[in-house]
């Protein structure tokens, strides 16, 4: 590195450069590759725990990261459905009691969502064997997704190494309309910039419509930064992540991080809220995204309502105010899937549930359910899923011939009630 | 490192679950079944037909999705040298390079399914041999030849101890 950019990185950083500085004792800047030693959490789950640990086997299976930083989740396939699927997660469980690590047992929740709860606070480096791992970025944390080697190698040498990535500033100003959610906002960025728009980079949120978004809205946005191809994305904190992290009982941890006035940026977007409409990504890409409006009236068989996108309890009691008492369309079948146990219960004392299951919703313990595919509502051949999970590649809830479409919670909502794809203003 | 073996084209934003569909997971503790849904969706005879060496080539956005290291092991379980395509999504790659998969990045428009091509990691360059095109690629790092020549991350940590880079 030459002098003067020294001097700059020291000066003007961004929030991800901030962060990875704080952890690195050292100002680092975008394009350095660091060895991050000291990783805050490392976790892995059910789908890709298995070659984690036969990764750390072959590494000799001695693990050096503090077991408090450890965490296993078992979320994917609940509850287990096969002989072969428990055997894993007997495996899985073994491996968590026998190191001492901090373990979430079937229906606990999704990883990313007990990562919220439980975990996340501003200015860790958090890594996880799951592409959406990039949600814990709403605290303004590092958080990104690994595969299974360098998960096990973080778990054996309490290391990993990085790349600094370059950052794209994103902000949106102003109030979001009724009837438009995060969810909608980052459909329509991904729509903007395409499915590698940002790949590599850490996109970087700012703005008075994200100020005035809850941690839950937040975390919609960071969640799916992936599908534009980021390394994370990040949010930096404020009074809004402070509540959030005292609801959880650690307020302790908050810490403020803030990006420089004139840190340097590879790109800078900004949005009107105020200008902003429900999103519709249709099938088979995630940036393949259009105004609600363009595909009203669509027929879908089924509606998902949950994932660690959008299955937490303000997205429930959404999706509550706008069935209300009514009964959704006989044609329809929907399921919801609580993105944790702690947002089941607080739905089910709060009488959500119950009014969800009147309304005709199948209710199923929490975890990933059908944004995953392999239990949960499979659609048949030719079916259209209406979905508020991330994903909507082909097969992507089990079946190459059903055709799955992604909304907010408010959008599925009016459209179970109808039948067809909705326009939630019209209904809200 | 020259590989030699026919083209197998696809298209753009191929994703981790058009490689290992989600529906399979349940076989993700057994790799050698789960290697006979690759790529199924797209080309049903890819995992019967594909032979050892063959390459893949693609457009933009190779590998995007899920970090499920799966995805690059089964397509190196079935033979597939190298995969070529114009980019890659940030995960996948990384996978790749920590398996021993090489991944290239270059203009793949020239090149139609069945081609027969040489890559060679060294001189960093992908040839053609069927339409006689020659492309060279970004070369890779020193660190990534590195772990490529032994076989994957997991074995460069076992030989040096530690991350060296």
């Amino acid at each position: 590195m030459r002098k003067g950019e020294l001097a700059r990185s020291a000066m003007d950083q961004t929030l991800i450069e901030k962060i990875l500085s704080r952890k690195c004792k050292r100002n680092v800047c975008a394009g350095e590759i660091v060895i991050v030693d000291g990783l805050d959490y490392v976790f892995t789950h059910d789908a890709s725990g298995p070659l984690v640990l036969s990764k750390l086997n072959e590494l000799g299976g001695e693990m050096k990261l503090d077991p408090n930083r450890v965490c296993v989740f078992i979320d994917h396939v609940v509850p287990s459905p096969s002989a072969n699927i428990s055997n894993d997660y007997r495996a899985l469980k073994g491996f968590a009691l026998g190191k001492g690590v901090r373990f979430h047992d079937q229906g606990c929740g999704v990883c990313h969502q007990l990562i919220a709860e439980h975990y996340a606070s501003p200015g860790d480096i958090i890594i996880g064997s799951d592409s959406h791992t990039t949600m814990a970025g709403a605290f303004g944390a590092f958080a990104t997704g690994m595969g299974a080697s360098d998960v096990a190698i973080a778990l054996k040498t309490g290391k990993t190494w990085l790349r600094v990535p370059e950052s794209m500033k994103i902000s949106i100003e102003g109030e979001l309309p009724k009837g438009v959610f995060s969810k909608d906002v980052i459909l329509k960025i991904i729509g903007m910039i395409g499915a590698e728009g940002a790949n590599y980079k850490s996109m970087e949120f700012h703005g008075s419509a994200i100020r005035k978004m809850s941690m839950e809205g937040r975390m919609a946005l960071t969640n799916m930064v992936v599908e534009a191809g980021a390394k994370c994305g990040v949010i930096p904190p404020d009074e809004e992540t402070k509540r959030y992290l005292e609801e959880m009982g650690r307020g302790e941890r908050y810490v403020e991080i803030e990006s420089d006035e004139d840190a340097n940026y590879s790109d800078e977007i900004s949005i009107e809220a105020d200008g902003l409409e429900p999103m519709v990504a249709l099938p088979h890409n995630v940036d393949n995204v259009v105004p609600v409006g363009e595909v009203l009236g669509e027929k879908i068989d089924a509606v998902f309502f949950g994932s660690c996108t959008n299955g937490r309890i303000e997205d429930f009691k959404v999706i509550d105010d706008i069935i209300g008492g009514e009964r959704i369309d006989s044609s329809i079948r929907a399921i919801a899937t609580p993105a944790s146990m702690n947002v089941y219960l607080r739905a089910l004392r709060s009488g959500i549930i119950e009014r969800l299951m009147s309304a005709g919703v199948v209710v199923t313990p929490p975890g990933c359910g059908l944004c995953i595919g392999v239990v949960g509502g499979i659609p048949a051949d030719g079916e259209a899923l209406l979905s508020t999970a991330n994903r909507n590649f082909l097969g992507r809830a089990g079946n190459p011939k059903a055709r799955i479409y992604l909304s907010s919670p408010a959008t599925a909502a009016a459209s179970a009630l109808y039948g067809v794809i909705t326009d939630p203003r019209e209904v809200m | 490192m020259v590989f030699k073996g026919r083209a197998w084209k696809f298209g753009n934003d191929i994703t981790t679950d058009h490689i290992t569909p989600s529906r399979y997971m349940h076989l993700r503790s057994n790799l050698a079944e789960l290697a006979k849904h690759t790529l199924e969706d797209l080309r049903p005879e890819f995992p019967s037909s594909v032979k050892l060496g063959d390459v893949i080539v693609a457009g933009k956005n190779f590998g995007a999705g899920s970090s499920r290291e799966h995805a690059p092991t089964v397509i190196k379980m079935l033979g597939v040298s190298a995969i070529v395509a114009e980019s890659f999504a940030r995960i996948f790659y990384r996978n790749a390079i920590n398996i021993g998969l090489p991944l290239l990045i270059c203009d793949t428009s020239s090149i139609k399914d069945g081609d027969l091509i040489e890559v060679d990691l060294q001189g960093s360059t992908v040839r053609d041999l069927t339409n006689g095109v020659e492309m060279r690629f970004k070369p890779l790092s020193e660190e990534m030849l590195k772990i490529l020549s032994e076989g994957g991350i997991v074995n460069y940590v076992k030989k040096y101890g530690d991350l060296k880079f």
